[in-house]
């Protein structure tokens, strides 16, 4: 039985986390001796994308009932094409809406936030976090069937070239429960989740006006920028880009934080970040204790002056 | 208007999360216990609902006994009442299995949870509460109002943000922005003297049905010793990055 994966497209475009759970639903095929069969709704993109990553079929639903994302409509189309009892999803927002009610219509069991390919296959066992980002639990399924969703930059995307071939659906899934009334999106800004580069900052910035500086070393960087939880709450900054224990958990490969204490709730949030980066004044900040590199000193000295050094490397 | 708020009992955020010596599972000792901080969001919304439009607030936790401090505090902060599925939730199915049944039984308008709970992070009870009641679910929902049978939600979405109208019945699972941090409401000496009378029913649960079994736990390994780098010396920061960690 194929392993089947969604392939979450925005606007017909492949997100990243798409092409991260087709590379683990490659892996747990090769575990399984199986091929992997993505299944995307209404995308513009072409199929190649996907058998680069190891897919070797690609379901493609074309309904226009679902030119709107609707949890429940998602779920029934996706339902209806799929027909293995391993599937995979990626954590985002929309893929996790659709997972839970998936995992209901077949009676499998659904873990999700997982983290590393699975430790055994039947019983499917696999490693998540928990614990908002201060423990990883090791998730055993019951049912016959499993659902996974992978957390964003915690597997990857690994290459695997295969030639695929492609199916269309038409559905006709009728959605009566939602309807979008606006829809805002901008597209050309880093997703936080998918970023491989976060530059943060605090309150140590002291006021809105300063996050220029943030944003230059960000956009040099190829970053997406996040904020602690106050810096939000006063609206400096908008609550997507808050992380920690009750906003964003992410785990790109470069977090750097600046003017950010480094209490509790905010680390819980970007633990998993490989390498992190550190610069506060004030040398006892415990922030310290969790990073990979820190310099004590004035980040509006420090910022741009590592802007442009960087800038200098970069050529 | 019935709402129903889903209520989970988390470690407060400040908690140092420690497992069992065989690693079996969480250390409990010690933990101080709170409202998970999404469900908060849910249930100030839900008690502005019950201001502005007279709504009935009932609260639903599926726990054992040890949970009942946070029940009250929910009533406290202004719920009208309580029910508690008396078992220990073993995974996010049971839980919604057992919350999807008392729902049944109460037709309820609107079901609001949080997101996702602090400490298992599953992200998964209220989806599948809407499945099993065959409801229409709202993720990430950050802005609320209720016009008659239907709401209009905001929810998150990557790089944005939707507003839609959802047919009610439905689930909603809600997070900060749901209503303002500011207008989260701590008890007054008030609600928490009225919370003690309010009623907090228990009932036995349903079904035993687990589908996932946390087998064993890791703590977050630590990290090496951090690096100091002095401030009049970036370009060592520069090399380190680029050399070293290769991350630029
Ligand atoms: C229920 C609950 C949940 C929470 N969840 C979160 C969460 O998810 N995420 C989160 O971030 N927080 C969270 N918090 C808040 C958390 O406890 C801290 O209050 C918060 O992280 C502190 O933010 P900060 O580091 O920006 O500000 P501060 O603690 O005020 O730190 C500012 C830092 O900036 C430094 N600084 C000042 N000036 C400069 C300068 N010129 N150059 C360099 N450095 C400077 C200071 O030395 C200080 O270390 C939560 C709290 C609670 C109660
Ligand atoms: N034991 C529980 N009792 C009541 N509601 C719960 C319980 N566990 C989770 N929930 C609700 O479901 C949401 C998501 O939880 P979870 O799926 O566990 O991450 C929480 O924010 C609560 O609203």
């Amino acid at each position: 039985m194929a392993i089947f994966v969604y392939a979450e497209n925005i606007n017909g475009i492949y997100k990243k986390a798409a092409f991260e759970a087709v590379s683990y639903a490659k892996a747990i095929a090769d575990q399984a001796g199986e091929t992997v069969t993505a299944i995307t709704v209404n995308p513009t993109d072409s199929s190649d994308l996907l058998y680069k990553y190891g897919a070797t079929n690609v379901i493609n639903i074309k309904d226009e009932g679902l030119k709107n994302f609707s949890a429940k409509s998602y779920a029934k189309a996706v339902n209806e094409v799929v027909s293995g009892n391993k599937i995979v999803f990626p954590h985002t927002t929309d893929a996790s809406s659709i997972a839970p009610m998936l995992a209901i219509m077949n009676g499998f069991s659904l873990i999700t936030n997982v983290i590393e390919v699975p430790e055994s296959l039947s019983p499917f066992q696999v490693k998540r976090r928990a614990f908002s980002g201060k423990g990883f639990m090791h998730a055993k399924a019951d049912a016959e069937g499993v659902i996974v969703t992978v957390s964003q930059n915690a597997y990857g995307v690994k290459e695997n070239a295969t030639s695929g071939s492609e199916e269309v659906k038409e559905l006709s899934v009728t959605n009566e429960d939602t309807k979008v009334i606006s829809h805002e999106q901008s597209s050309g800004k880093l997703d936080l989740k998918e970023a491989e580069i976060v530059v943060s900052a605090g309150r140590g910035m002291k006021g809105p006006e300063n996050w220029g500086m943030i944003e230059d070393l960000a956009n040099l960087l190829g970053a997406a920028t996040a904020c602690s939880k106050p810096v939000s709450d006063i609206g400096w900054r908008p609550h997507s880009e808050h992380v920690g224990q009750t906003g964003k958990a992410i785990s790109p490969n470069l977090y750097v934080a600046v003017g950010i204490s480094g209490a509790i709730q905010h680390l819980a949030g970007v633990n998993s970040s490989k390498t992190i980066v550190v610069i506060n004044s004030d040398p006892e900040a415990p922030f310290f204790k969790s990073a990979d590199y820190g310099v004590v000193g004035d980040a509006f000295q420090i910022i741009p002056a590592l802007t442009e050094k960087i800038r200098a490397l970069k050529g | 208007m019935k709402i129903l708020v889903c209520i989970s009992s988390v470690p407060d955020t400040t908690s140092k999360i420690n497992f069992t010596a065989d690693k079996s599972a969480f250390d409990k000792t010690g933990i101080q216990w709170v409202i998970n901080p999404w469900d908060e969001f849910a249930l100030t919304k839900a008690i502005k609902l019950q201001e502005s439009q007279g709504a009935t607030v009932t609260v639903i936790n599926v726990g054992d006994a040890t949970t009942e401090p946070v029940i009250r505090k929910s009533l406290a902060i202004g719920a009208n009442d309580a029910i508690r599925v008396n078992v220990e939730p073993k995974d996010s199915f049971s839980v919604a299995k057992e919350i999807a049944n008392v729902a049944q039984n109460g037709s309820y308008d609107l079901i609001l949870c949080g997101r996702e709970s602090i400490d298992y992070n599953g992200g998964a009870v209220p989806g599948m509460v809407a499945q099993l009641l065959n409801q229409p679910f709202v993720n990430a929902c950050v802005g609320l109002d209720v016009n008659g049978a239907e709401a209009t939600a905001i929810r998150e979405i990557e790089g944005g943000k939707e507003t839609i109208s959802v047919k009610l019945p439905a689930v909603i699972a809600g997070q900060k922005g749901m209503v303002d941090e500011k207008d989260l409401i701590i008890p007054n000496m008030r609600g928490i003297m009225s919370a003690r009378s309010k009623p907090l029913v228990v009932v036995e649960p349903a079904s035993s049905e687990v589908k996932v079994e946390g087998v064993s736990y890791d703590s977050v390994p630590q990290r090496a010793a951090v690096k100091m780098v002095s401030a009049d010396n970036l370009d060592e920061l520069v090399r380190l990055l680029h050399e070293e960690a290769k991350v630029i």
